[in-house]
């Protein structure tokens, strides 16, 4: 049974964190831009609401959400995307590599499809540990063409490994819309190898909960993988980067349209408007602190620009001699 | 007189091939949005079966410009970012790279590929700011680096046209670059052929694409003590050894920048050449990433590991000073 008012509190978390993630790109306040998750919420929040603690994830480009309904702290994950030493990263990895291993988050990855072999080591290894943890790989539908990814759902397949597989299909691979890169279909590929797959509305967070759970009670028991392709719209750009470079690749009615269901709205109409309303206050509250301690948060310290290079602390030689 | 910006300079190099040879073709993602801006307006001029959209399939689209220049065409693709050739390595050095020997010289391999705004572009992390550079060079495919905008249209237009493939990277430092040029006067230059951009007598300053304009205001700055010669290699494999060695006779002293990490980057390779075959009069200097560097985020750190001008400044005066080998 789904927590409505849960559900809906993390899909406005990651919303309003979105939002004043962007301000803070406009205010130079974070360096390099972000790539927002605004639109895609649902799917965070409905899959990581399938997930005990200790099942783990791992996530792209796109991540906040993803890390955001894993259970990271929203405000050292600000702080990270501040590039701050306080950040859960410590300011080394930035919107694209945040990790949180103390609550499963095995990092966001910048490379397309790369998150999902790793996600599948990872369930291996819990399965040999022991473990009935469950791995979680999110991805979107440009990854879908990535020959690791396919490799990755025959490795996964064969060896019945309890991962789930979630394809977050928003339409676009930056500006290359899904018909001019998919042949076939997202769940055709993954069916090619014996694993079930099942569309599901990305923009309802109970479908996809629902989906969710029955996929990842599916790897738990032993049964294998699943791919949920999530389908759902990016409602702002692929990056901060287009806000100024305006690159023409779709329309302000397509947008408009797109944005019509909007995931927010219909998880925020399943819950009391008091409570609603008490939860908007609380995350407006855990937001402003958030960026203050982001903001209030000290810089690293550029002579330890190459700690953590090497497990060991080996150290290598300078640039200069 | 124009001003052309380094990155029309690409944009424009690329539009004459097209335009003088149909066999010029464009792969890449995003492409027809032109997203680097570097094939704006190639769709519309040359149409979508000349300028393809991928599919985000680094590898597979990578093999298809091999097979489609074994098959007569010219591709050009663009990465649209550096790391995305670690996904595409083998297929570039161990299959278009190899061809022509393995083949017995049956076969030629013209693709160009294009890594628009390489290195650190501030603030994109780990997995997205690596200058591989100096890897294409050891396992020895043709390698570009321009500094200028006049550079990076010649030598795009010379990779374009070169029968082998070729590597050229556009360093996101040098990118806003603009110059005053008489577009008449564009031309391709030829691979392995270095440039002084400024004559001295004291130290050479080796600087690989966008530190030559590093190496250049440090140049100005030290003019009143040190003469300081600053010698582009334009381009690392081939390299200008004569034009070095011809450098070297008249300075003696060597310094190299580099946005390479340090063990077996490029500048090891400068200083191992210099040492072995050419005139030094003191123990030469580099200034490089640090070994292995994976660039942190944050600014100050990403900063910390690239070349600076305080370390180019005092290599090149320690260098200067230097009373010769012990």
């Amino acid at each position: 049974m789904a927590d409505s008012a849960a559900l809906y509190r993390t899909v406005r978390l990651i919303r309003r964190f979105e939002e004043r993630a962007v301000e803070l790109v406009r205010s130079g306040a974070i360096f390099g831009g972000v790539h927002p998750y605004t639109g895609q919420e649902a799917i965070a929040a409905g899959t990581c609401a399938a997930l005990r603690a200790d099942d783990v994830i791992t996530s792209t480009h796109r991540g906040h959400g993803h890390v955001l309904a894993k259970g990271a702290d929203p405000a050292r994950m600000m702080a990270e995307l501040a590039g701050r030493a306080t950040g859960l990263n410590q300011g080394r990895g930035g919107s694209m590599h945040a990790a949180d291993f103390g609550v499963g988050i095995l990092g966001a990855n910048a490379i397309v499809g790369a998150a999902a072999p790793i996600a599948t080591g990872a369930a291996w290894a819990a399965r040999r540990a022991g473990s009935d943890r469950v791995s979680l790989t999110y991805f979107g539908d440009g990854a879908v063409s990535q020959g690791v990814v396919l490799e990755t759902f025959n490795l996964a397949a064969l060896w019945r490994a309890p991962v789930v597989f979630v394809c977050e299909n928003n339409g676009f691979a930056t500006t290359t819309r899904v018909a001019d890169a998919v042949a076939g279909s997202i769940t055709g590929r993954a069916e090619a190898f014996g694993i079930p797959a099942v569309r599901v509305d990305g923009m309802d967070a109970e479908l996809v909960l629902a989906a969710a759970d029955e996929a990842v009670a599916r790897a738990r028991r032993g049964d294998g993988p699943t791919l949920l392709e999530c389908v759902t719209y990016r409602f702002d750009a692929h990056h901060t980067w287009e806000h100024t470079a305006r690159p023409r690749y779709r329309s302000a009615e397509e947008v408009s349209l797109g944005r019509v269901r909007d995931p927010l709205d219909i998880q925020g109409a399943r819950v009391p408007s008091g409570v609603r309303a008490e939860i908007d206050a609380e995350i407006e509250d855990l937001l402003d602190s958030a960026v203050r301690f982001a903001l209030d948060s000290p810089h690293p310290d550029p002579a330890t620009a190459l700690d953590h290079l090497y497990a060991d602390g080996t150290r290598v030689r300078a640039g200069v001699a | 007189m124009t001003i052309l910006s380094y990155l029309k300079a690409l944009n424009r190099a690329l539009t004459d091939e097209m335009e003088r040879d149909p066999t010029v073709c464009v792969f890449g993602e995003d492409v027809r949005a032109a997203v680097t801006n570097v094939t704006a307006g190639l769709a519309k001029r040359f149409g979508t079966e000349r300028v393809l959209d991928m599919p985000i399939s680094e590898q597979a689209f990578t093999g298809v410009a091999t097979g489609a220049a074994l098959s007569g065409q010219r591709p050009l693709i663009e990465y649209q970012i550096p790391a995305l050739l670690f996904l595409a390595f083998e297929q570039i050095a161990n299959q278009a790279h190899k061809f022509s020997l393995m083949t017995g010289g049956q076969a030629r391999v013209p693709v160009t590929y294009l890594v628009p705004s390489s290195g650190s572009r501030d603030g994109w992390a780990g997995q997205h700011s690596d200058h591989p550079y100096s890897m294409f060079a050891h396992v020895g495919v043709k390698t570009a680096v321009p500094a200028t905008p006049t550079d990076a249209y010649g030598l795009l237009v010379t990779a374009l046209r070169d029968d082998d493939p070729v590597v050229v990277f556009a360093p996101a430092g040098a990118m806003g670059r603009r110059e005053d040029v008489d577009l008449a006067r564009l031309a391709p230059i030829p691979l392995g052929t270095g440039r002084i951009h400024r004559p001295g007598a004291d130290v050479t300053v080796v600087a690989v694409g966008h530190l030559v304009h590093l190496a250049l205001d440090v140049a100005g700055e030290l003019a009143d003590t040190i003469s300081v010669e600053v010698f582009d290699p334009r381009t690392l494999h081939p390299f200008d050894w004569q034009g070095l060695a011809a450098s070297l006779d008249r300075t003696g002293r060597l310094v190299v920048i580099d946005d390479s990490n340090r063990s077996c980057g490029i500048a090891g390779e400068i200083l191992a050449t210099a040492a072995e075959q050419m005139h030094l009069l003191a123990p030469p200097k580099r200034v490089t990433r640090p070994d292995g560097a994976v660039l942190p985020f944050a600014e100050a750190l990403d900063r910390a590991l690239q070349p600076t001008h305080e370390q180019v400044r005092t290599a090149i005066q320690s260098v200067a000073k230097a009373g010769g080998f012990r």
